[in-house]
């Protein structure tokens, strides 16, 4: 999987969780997903929740604080899928 | 001075009819919404009926956004939310996400228990060690006050914003404790209402406890026959009912409909003293509970037109009927109509007192006097002490002016609520 693809299907896992329609249409690596993408800070365990089944890996707490922007996400989900 | 408080907006969600026109021509035909459930049958439930309201993904989606019904499953929440909009829109505010807080207007809309569907998977997920697997929606649609946190946020409500529940009495009280806070000048208008779960799990309790029927699995829309010689227990129901409550100046500053005037009533407690109990009721407090409403609505007994029963088709419709007619001092052909919603919709638990105090307000709004069905023929014990007609079996076109809405639950506590039809000033209740 390249990682345009990676960020491809995590669009699609955080769309029903923005709320900021303009930062969600250019998302990048850089994009954080509280101050851009203005994900409730509540729904962000809910996006967690999404990856584990969409990419069928669980995380560990410690990976959890730290997914906090899209290239964190994509990093834990690179190290997840090559162990 | 105190404030007169007047009903401007109303929503309902019922097994019968989902909305207020759909409900309004349901209760005048004597439509009943009781179905056989399969999954029922299937879990053993000795009473295989009950009342669900039709609600299509469509008419959610009317209400809630992808990202509220993601893992969303709360029937309780997602009744009482549609029926609360309902209410909020016919009283003519608009419902935006947007707009400012408002400090006057606040909510008392009560429950029995709140998402239990949840609970269960939640529990399923933390016996499995998966604790960490719930999601966000885990606490706010199983705590008490979810109903109410959710329309607070969906109308921008500022004033107090709460839940509250008292078993079966839980909708009228509700509707007493709105009128209090208004009455007393801390809030202009209050959303008030109850709503209640459908499915095995909030009703099992009660098949276990024998108290619903399970002779008509074969008759759906005969097995809830309140004030009957047949009445073999309640038939589970649920949904939820909402109305605005508002000072009579805001209304009338805001020239909305009012479909009727909440004069008064009462909430009391049988202590579970004189044979009250946690399941029975102590008869001296339902009378004196009934008493202190006709009091309070500053009124007389004789003045009540119709009376809206808790009647819930168990062995207690007997005991009930005596005491309003102890209470009122009136029997025979002096007794006023009596009826029984659940007949058409079951007993919906924590969300009947609103489910049924909306059609009671239909009925003085528009003249009908909606018809008891399922009561081919009358217990002897009623029969001995109300003539037979004040049970209509059909509806009754005819307008009238007084209604009495009672509702008692477990924990013996009761609560009794008088709506009168408003006309205007010419009709005010102190000249």
């Amino acid at each position: 999987m390249t990682q345009q693809e990676l960020i491809g299907q995590l669009k699609i896992i955080v769309k029903p969780y923005i709320q900021d329609e303009e930062a969600f249409k250019i998302m990048t690596p850089e994009t954080d997903f509280i101050n851009d993408l203005k994900i409730n800070s509540a729904n962000l365990v809910d996006v967690i929740l999404d990856i584990e089944d969409e990419f069928d890996i669980e995380m560990d707490t410690q990976s959890m604080e730290k997914m906090l922007d899209v290239k964190s996400a994509m990093d834990i989900i690179n190290a997840k899928l090559n162990v | 001075m105190k404030n007169r408080v007047v009903i401007t907006g109303m929503g309902v969600v019922a097994p019968n009819g989902v909305g207020i026109e759909d409900f309004s021509e349901a209760i005048k035909k004597g439509t009943s919404g009781i179905k056989f459930l399969q999954q029922l049958k299937d879990l053993q439930f000795s009473c295989c009926i009950g009342g669900i309201p039709p609600i299509t993904e469509d008419l959610k989606a009317q209400y809630f956004t992808p990202l509220q019904l993601r893992r969303f499953n709360s029937s309780s929440i997602l009744y009482g939310c549609i029926a609360g909009i309902d209410a909020w829109k016919d009283a003519g505010f608009k419902v935006n996400k947007d707009s400012d807080v408002d400090f006057d207007s606040g909510t008392v809309f009560g429950t029995g228990t709140s998402g239990v569907e949840v609970f269960r998977e939640s529990i399923y997920k933390i016996d499995d060690h998966k604790v960490r697997r719930l999601g966000s929606g885990a606490v706010v649609q199983t705590m008490s006050s979810g109903i109410s946190a959710y329309l607070g946020g969906m109308l921008g409500l500022g004033n107090q914003v709460t839940t509250n529940s008292s078993a079966c009495t839980t909708g009228t009280e509700a509707i007493l404790l709105g009128y209090e806070r208004i009455k007393a000048g801390k809030a202009k208008r209050m959303l008030v209402g109850s709503c209640s779960s459908s499915g095995p799990y909030i009703w099992g309790g009660f098949d276990a406890l024998r108290v619903m029927s399970y002779k008509h699995n074969e008759t759906p829309e005969k097995g809830c026959k309140p004030m009957s010689a047949e009445a073999a227990g309640f038939v589970p129901g649920s949904g939820a009912g909402a109305l605005v409550l508002e000072t009579l100046e805001s209304a009338l500053e805001r020239k909305a409909t009012i479909y009727a005037e909440v004069l008064g009533g009462n909430i009391n407690s049988g202590g579970q003293r004189n044979g009250g109990t946690l399941t029975a009721p102590n008869a001296i407090a339902v009378q004196r509970c009934i008493t202190d409403a006709v009091k309070d609505a500053n009124i007389e007994a004789k003045d009540i037109d119709v009376i809206n029963g808790h009647l819930t088709a168990t062995v207690k419709d007997g005991l009930e009927i005596e005491n309003w007619s102890k209470a009122l001092n009136r029997k025979g052909d002096n007794f006023p109509y009596v009826h029984s919603l659940k007949a058409m919709i079951g007993h919906c638990i924590g969300a009947a007192g609103a489910i049924e105090s909306v059609a009671a307000v239909l009925g003085l709004h528009e003249g009908f006097i909606f018809p008891s069905i399922n009561c081919e023929t009358i217990h002897p014990e009623i029969e001995a002490l109300i003539a037979p007609y004040k049970i209509p079996r059909k509806m009754i076109k005819q307008p009238t002016n007084i209604v009495a809405k009672a509702s008692f639950g477990f924990g013996d506590v009761n609560a009794c609520v008088i709506f009168k039809k408003y006309r205007d000033s010419s009709s005010l209740k102190n000249s």
